[in-house]
């Protein structure tokens, strides 16, 4: 049966699994790392829907605004409880694509990069469930939490959870289009090379693994 | 859609050259800017490092350049600078390195970006262009005299229309290579144009005869045409030598070719080399001063200061150096006065009856004054017996009147406070000078100090040198006699202090006709000129009274406090250039600042001249021990 079911898949799909037959590249000065955000209707990964989704790629401790990714998503679902936070209104507009083929767009521009995202188990859920809409099954690539770099350094063991609004104001990051997905992903970026910085100085061996949250410590929404 | 590349937009179209672009050109290189986050101490770049393919802007923090044999800073590029512009002058290594001072966010631009979209601009190429002078000044400035010399000239040239070599050695189409290297060759030249009825149509250069011929790829039976390098860029032969650089710049060749009407379509009337604009020696200016010579009339004076003033214009807005401008301007000045003397003392009905000598003060007699305003001015004669004194003075006085109305034609207004050599107290006898400035020095009151500030600054500008110099011996020694006088200039020098909170709120004039503008004059040029005059004066050492030639030599003299010195000559430069600009904006002295006219940039400007008046006011307050007099 395994067969009839991966031929079911369909070609976008499979040339974005294509990404990872290579062998990846694990010098952390060579990673592409995609940092993105989602703009969702709630945080109900199983009932919400992605509204906007932004990204940012960073390779060797430079962000490229050229290899960049924006798009905002028609949705049914509107929740009119979120719109104070992100400003998307349900309208329609022809702007806005549908939702699969936002996902057709995202994986082409992620291919096998690392992703990165602040409180990553959400946004990858949203993907996700996005993915299992469309009888795909889950995202392959690993995945770093900025969250969980800030905890790795120790700079502040008070606490469990740390929001990106504490982190922006700690490393005094300007805070420019706050709440929208690109605006995010970018200031997240700009994010994770100061976490990367420290996280070197204190461990000059410092790897890819090393970065990567394990698995069964998940469940911080 | 692009929700980032248009947050960059919006910062970078603040800041000179982005603010000359379009905004479809500055979104799409927005689109494709690197951001590079450093952390303090960390580096861009280091020196002789193989330059990157691309451009900095400081968006936050700051970034050192650092001289790597003295590890000294050279320039501190924040918010808004940039800096690793030769990247783009495609030169081989970094001569500096780029050190974060603080965490710092700075983009980067890539070269090929740039040719695009900058080098198209002759706005925004002109000011990359100077930035990039203006940048590696510093840089060599230490080496010997002789050398800063040149290279002042070196920085000017830019401006100048080109001199271009006539009748270029020239060949036919059908002329074979070995021919063309054989013409070459006797000629002593490096290249050779190949023409058709006249107008060139390719060109032949030694690099084409190393790399075509001498690798044995083409015969040297071959006519030129089969290496020959085509089309030729051609020029108008009124190219200036900053086009000329751009052009070679933008194509990435070494020789334009001039042409009757500028087009391939005319005669060849000349080559121009990269070589030649590195011999060029010559200047606009000095064809002025040349005229200046001939007239005969004040009016005709009146015209050339008329055109001094559109070369002025045009220097501002080609952003060369301040400090080139004022040195021009000011020998127009000085070439214009001189002639208006020689013309007043031809209208005098007997010769003078002694040596004299006539003197520019204050803001002339710094060579600080770009545009034209009141004229300020006094004269010194040899003294002269007690019976003659009377009539003597009064010779003095006529022709005084005669020059101070000859000024005035010329555009220089009648000073309204009449500090001028046709008003008797300031036409006297040099021991009525030497008495006057011991009786300013040994009774400091406020008239008296303010009356200092003006008349310590000043200039020879004509007649007999010797009078100035016993004059400004005498000066020192009265000094030296009252030391306690200093205290009182340091004090004077301090009573405007800057304005810290410059940007939360804004010192502005209370009331009268400038209400709610700022004085730029008061509030930041007199603190620099006033502490400059005191520290040189402290040192009793006779050099020019312009005051970024004072902190030239405060810096040499007190390399321990280098920085200051050297940040109060670029805050001096920054605020001549912006006054100046202000007032040719207003057609005013530029002194009054309407807030609205204010953009990001000026205001940045303004924020880091106040730090260096800041700075060397704190360095008189200690070194005068002032803190006990305020």
């Amino acid at each position: 049966m395994n067969w009839f079911k991966k031929k079911k898949h369909p070609p976008f799909w499979k040339l974005y699994i294509e990404c990872f037959k290579e062998k990846q590249n694990t010098d952390l000065n060579q990673i592409r790392f995609v940092v993105f955000d989602t703009e969702t209707t709630g945080l109900d990964t199983k009932k919400d829907r992605i509204l906007s989704i932004g990204t940012i790629a960073v390779i060797g401790n430079i962000i490229k605004v050229e290899d960049s990714f924006e798009c905002y998503l028609n949705q049914e679902l509107f929740n009119p409880e979120t719109v104070k936070i992100h400003g998307l209104l349900k309208e329609k507009s022809s702007s806005k694509i549908e939702e699969k083929e936002a996902i057709i767009q995202f994986l082409a521009h992620i291919k096998n990069a690392v992703l990165v995202a602040h409180h990553a188990n959400f946004d990858v859920a949203m993907i996700n469930q996005s993915l299992k809409r469309l009888n795909l099954p889950k995202l392959k690539n690993k995945v770093i939490d900025t969250g969980y770099l800030f905890k790795k350094t120790k700079l502040d063991t008070s606490k469990n959870h740390f929001s990106l609004d504490y982190l922006l104001e700690r490393f005094k990051i300007p805070q420019h289009d706050r709440h929208t997905a690109s605006g995010d992903a970018y200031i997240t970026g700009i994010l994770l090379l100061k976490l990367l910085n420290i996280l070197r100085k204190q461990n000059s061996d410092l790897t890819l693994n090393q970065l990567i949250q394990n698995n069964n410590r998940r469940g911080l929404l | 859609m692009n929700t980032i590349a248009e947050r960059i937009y919006d910062f970078l179209k603040n800041f000179p050259p982005f603010s000359m672009l379009s905004k479809e050109q500055l979104l799409s290189i927005c689109k494709s800017i690197h951001v590079h986050y450093l952390e303090k101490d960390n580096d861009l770049f280091i020196t002789g490092n193989s330059i990157k393919n691309e451009f900095y802007v400081v968006k936050d923090g700051a970034i050192g350049l650092f001289e790597e044999k003295t590890n000294s800073l050279v320039d501190k590029c924040d918010e808004g600078d940039i800096f690793g512009l030769r990247a783009l002058m495609r030169k081989d290594n970094y001569k500096l390195s780029a050190t974060a001072i603080e965490e710092s966010i700075v983009y980067s631009i890539s070269s090929e970006l740039f040719e695009e979209y900058i080098t198209t601009n002759s706005e925004a190429s002109n000011y990359l262009l100077s930035s990039f002078v203006s940048n590696t000044r510093y840089i060599e400035s230490d080496t010997s005299k002789v050398e800063k010399e040149n290279e002042k000239i070196l920085d000017f040239f830019e401006e100048q229309s080109a001199d271009y070599s006539k009748n270029p050695i020239h060949c036919s189409e059908e002329t074979s290579i070995k021919a063309a290297a054989l013409i070459m060759t006797n000629k002593r030249v490096g290249s050779i144009i190949i023409t058709e009825h006249k107008k060139p149509i390719g060109i032949i250069t030694d690099k084409d005869l190393r790399t075509k011929i001498a690798t044995g790829l083409i015969s040297i039976e071959k006519p030129v045409s089969a290496i020959m390098s085509f089309p030729v860029i051609t020029y108008p032969e009124n190219i200036t030598v900053a086009e000329a650089q751009i052009a070679m710049m933008k194509h990435k060749i070494t020789h334009l070719c001039i042409t009757k009407d500028g087009t391939p379509n005319t005669e060849l009337t000349g080559l121009l080399s990269e070589h030649d604009i590195i011999v060029i020696r010559d200047n606009n200016a000095s064809i002025l001063v040349k005229e200046i010579k001939r007239t005969t009339s004040f009016i005709e004076l009146q015209n050339i200061r008329q055109r001094a003033e559109k070369i002025l214009k045009r220097y501002l807005n080609q952003q060369i150096p301040i400090i080139f401008i004022t040195k021009i301007l000011s020998s127009i000045n000085d070439s214009i006065t001189n002639h208006i003397i020689e013309l007043s003392l031809k209208e005098m009905p007997t010769l003078p009856p002694t040596s004299f000598s006539w003197l520019a003060i204050g803001s002339q007699g710094r060579e600080e004054q770009l545009l034209l305003t009141d004229q300020d001015n006094a004269l010194v004669f040899e003294n002269v017996s007690k019976e003659d004194y009377k009539n003597t003075q009064q010779y003095f006085l006529n022709l005084s009147e005669k020059i101070n109305k000859g000024l005035e034609i010329v555009g220089f207004e009648l000073c309204p406070a009449d500090m001028m050599a046709s008003n008797p107290k300031w036409c006297l006898s040099i021991s009525e000078w030497k008495k006057q400035f011991k009786s300013w020095i040994k009774t400091p009151d406020q008239d008296n100090l303010m009356l200092c500030t003006i008349f310590f600054d000043f200039e020879f500008v004509y007649g007999d040198k010797k009078l100035v110099k016993k004059l400004s011996k005498s000066i020192f020694k009265a000094i030296d006699a009252h030391e306690i006088f200093l205290n009182f200039l340091g004090i004077n020098a301090l009573k405007n202090p800057p304005p810290l909170s410059f940007f939360r709120q804004f010192l502005v004039e209370r009331d009268g006709e400038h209400k709610d503008q700022f004085d730029i004059k008061a509030r930041a040029m007199m603190p620099l000129v006033d502490a400059a005059r005191l520290l040189i004066l402290s040192k009793g050492i006779d050099i020019p009274k312009n005051t970024i030639t004072r902190y030239e030599k405060l810096a040499e003299l007190e390399p321990q406090n280098g920085d200051i010195y050297i940040a109060c000559i670029k805050a001096f430069k920054n605020l001549l250039r912006y006054r100046t600009e202000q007032g040719i904006m207003h057609k005013d002295s530029g002194r009054f600042i309407d807030l609205n006219t204010l953009n990001k940039a000026n205001r940045l400007e303004l924020k880091s001249c106040f730090k260096a008046v800041k700075e060397v006011q704190d360095l008189i307050q200690t070194r005068f021990k002032l803190s006990h007099f305020l």
